[in-house]
């Protein structure tokens, strides 16, 4: 993609100068280094970095779970680095559809009652919930395992129901934190088309992997390290992981 | 969110552990169970001591004459002799809500049968006597208006005089001398026993007033009259009417003391009361802690299962609840525990007071008001209980919950 074009455009994550210390006794460790990403509505970008280079960190800050110590971060233009927890709870409700490394659907609920999760939060009643949750459900192949509890599917349909939920209240952005690392090479292949699907749908896809293959499939990759992107490119590059 | 939904997700996850939240219950069922039946006995023995008081006469209201006072030298109560039989006949004719009026004198005498003899207290009554102490003839009759119009020489004994005067013969229809005149027994009492104050109630023996007075004692005055009123809520009215009644009987002039003194058992009845709502009081406390117990392990259990899952909350929070969220939908699941367990504990404290009734040999008695009280005090412990840990797993960091295992 160009990258011209882009930057006429305002950018649906705006970070600036975004910096995360822990401290650790007497020592104080930055884990974000100062960094700087613009990321648009509509693109497939890769985080990628080997682990302790803070990338899990930046996954967090770009979903709202955690605050940066110092920095911007502008969501839709609207600063979100400094907002009260509740606040930060309902622009994740609203904003971000988030896919986990180990699905972390509730396993006592049925597959219907996890995808229809978020719509509870977002204070949604019950019959458009399910009629909701079904829908999405539908469009990951899965309706016919609506009333299954997590534990009676695969990997890779737990992996599907989660895609769903994180979807289903229809927020622009998808986080998905190796969405892939507890899946089968078939699986995995499942999943990365229908994040492909979404991203052909315009919505704007944020991926965390340490796999070059994962990340190839997205338009973009920014490799982390050592609290710093030292690599942005666009698509076809191939990652050179030492 | 909506409180429906708090709901239904309190009570999946506690139908998702039902041996746990089962014995969690059984804290707060035999808590609540517990003071209800114990609050039920208290209430039993509260009823028996009040009605067994009302045998003894309650309802009762005594005039009796004042303190006489000549040249400022006082004496005892009761020695006034303004007090008359008339008296007693006004207040019968003229003061509503009045079942029995009985005037009556007493003195102690020698009395003698044959070779036995033996000092007893003589009470000269009138037929109302009878209802008014509740005494209950054994054999033959109790003194009649005819005796007392006509100064009979007739008397009632009790049981003891009895056996003191007649040993084991019959002695009814046979004569005794009191003050060496001639009284015709004409009925035996059945035994009261020991009145509250150790007094042998059987050590007596009745005569008709007007032949104590003038037979007898050689007197004019009664010593008291017995007012038995028939609505107990009238008590201080019919005791406000005899007061003004007498007054003006005697002639007392506003301002002026009365020649006489107007007493009723409800003192003695508040006495009671107030003794055996402590016992009830202090039985409900002990049952009460064991309620304090349960709802401790309402909060044990209630960590438990916020550290359990932890990973749960963390997921939620991750998709958007807000501290409110987590903190109802926990706050509900331990009022829950309150509300059932209260409910179950009303259903056994029931059940185990009437069985406690039935073969215990207890009066109890349940009242709506221990009900209520240990059910808003069970869902109240529930909440109460239940703030810590709905308050730790609502501030649980959302990426430390998901990073849990």
């Amino acid at each position: 993609m160009a990258e011209n074009k882009q930057d006429n455009r305002v950018a649906t994550i705006q970070l600036r100068g975004i910096r995360k210390i822990y401290h650790i006794g007497e020592e104080t460790l930055a884990a974000l280094d100062g960094i700087d990403i613009d990321i648009h509505k509509g693109e497939f970008a890769a985080l990628m970095g080997p682990s302790g280079s803070g990338k899990s960190t930046l996954m967090n800050i770009l979903g709202c779970l955690d605050r940066p110590t110092e920095g911007s971060y502008k969501l839709d233009g609207q600063e979100v680095a400094h907002l009260s927890d509740d606040d930060l709870a309902h622009t994740r409700n609203g904003k971000i559809g988030f896919v986990f490394q180990n699905f972390n659907l509730l396993s006592r609920i049925s597959a219907l009652d996890n995808v229809a999760l978020p719509l509870v939060y977002a204070g949604v009643g019950l019959h458009e919930r399910r009629e909701r949750a079904m829908h999405f459900l539908e469009a990951v192949g899965l309706a016919d395992r609506a009333d299954h509890q997590p534990n009676e599917l695969s990997g890779g349909q737990r992996q599907r129901v989660a895609i769903a939920r994180a979807l289903v209240n229809d927020p622009h952005i998808i986080m998905a934190d190796e969405p892939t690392g507890n899946l089968d090479t078939k699986s995995t292949k499942e999943i990365m088309r229908i994040f492909e699907r979404l991203h052909e749908e315009g919505r704007t896809v944020i991926l965390v992997t340490h796999e070059p293959e994962i990340a190839a499939c997205a338009s973009r990759q920014l490799l982390v390290r050592d609290g710093r992107i030292t690599r942005d490119e666009g698509k076809g590059v191939v990652m050179d992981v030492v | 969110m909506l409180f429906k939904e708090s709901f239904a997700m309190a009570l999946t996850s506690l139908m998702a552990n039902k041996m746990r939240t089962l014995l969690t219950m059984l804290g707060i069922i035999i808590g609540v169970g517990a003071v209800i039946a114990m609050v039920s006995i208290g209430m039993g023995v509260r009823s028996n001591v009040t009605s067994s008081i009302a045998s003894l006469g309650s309802n009762m209201l005594i005039v009796s004459p004042g303190s006489s006072n000549r040249g400022g030298v006082r004496g005892a109560a009761g020695s006034m002799q303004t007090l008359k039989y008339d008296d007693a006949k006004a207040i019968e004719s003229k003061v509503k809500n009045i079942d029995y009026v009985s005037p009556a004198v007493s003195t102690s005498s020698q009395l003698v049968n044959g070779s036995n003899n033996w000092n007893s207290s003589v009470q000269g009554v009138t037929p109302e006597f009878l209802a008014i102490r509740s005494l209950e003839i054994d054999y033959g009759s109790f003194i009649t208006k005819n005796d007392l119009d006509k100064r009979q020489r007739v008397c009632v004994i009790g049981t003891t005089v009895a056996s003191n005067l007649f040993e084991n013969e019959n002695p009814v229809g046979k004569t005794i001398r009191i003050k060496n005149q001639p009284f015709k027994v004409v009925g035996l009492l059945k035994s009261k026993g020991q009145s509250s104050m150790g007094q042998d109630q059987d050590d007596m023996v009745y005569i008709p007033l007007t032949t104590a007075q003038e037979r007898v004692m050689g007197i004019t005055y009664v010593q008291s009259i017995n007012v038995q009123v028939s609505d107990p809520d009238k008590m201080d009215q019919v005791q406000e009417q005899i007061e003004q009644l007498l007054r003006s009987r005697h002639h007392i002039t506003n301002g002026k003391d009365d020649d006489f003194h107007v007493r009723n058992l409800t003192s003695l009845m508040e006495t009671v009361s107030q003794s055996t709502a402590m016992l009830t009081l202090l039985l409900g406390s002990i049952a009460g802690i064991s309620l304090l117990v349960g709802g401790i392990g309402i909060m044990n259990i209630m960590m438990v299962s916020v550290t359990e899952r932890t990973r749960e909350i963390g997921i939620r929070k991750a998709l958007g609840a807000t501290f409110m969220n987590i903190m109802t939908q926990f706050l509900i699941e331990s009022m829950v525990i309150g509300i059932i367990g209260g409910l179950i504990g009303i259903g056994l404290g029931c059940v185990a007071s009437q069985l406690i009734a039935k073969f215990g040999n207890f009066t109890t008695v349940i009242t709506p008001l221990p009900i209520i009280v240990s059910f808003v005090f069970s869902v109240g412990i529930g909440l109460f209980f239940g703030i810590y840990p709905a308050r730790k797993a609502a501030k649980l960091d959302p990426i430390e919950a998901l990073r849990y295992e």
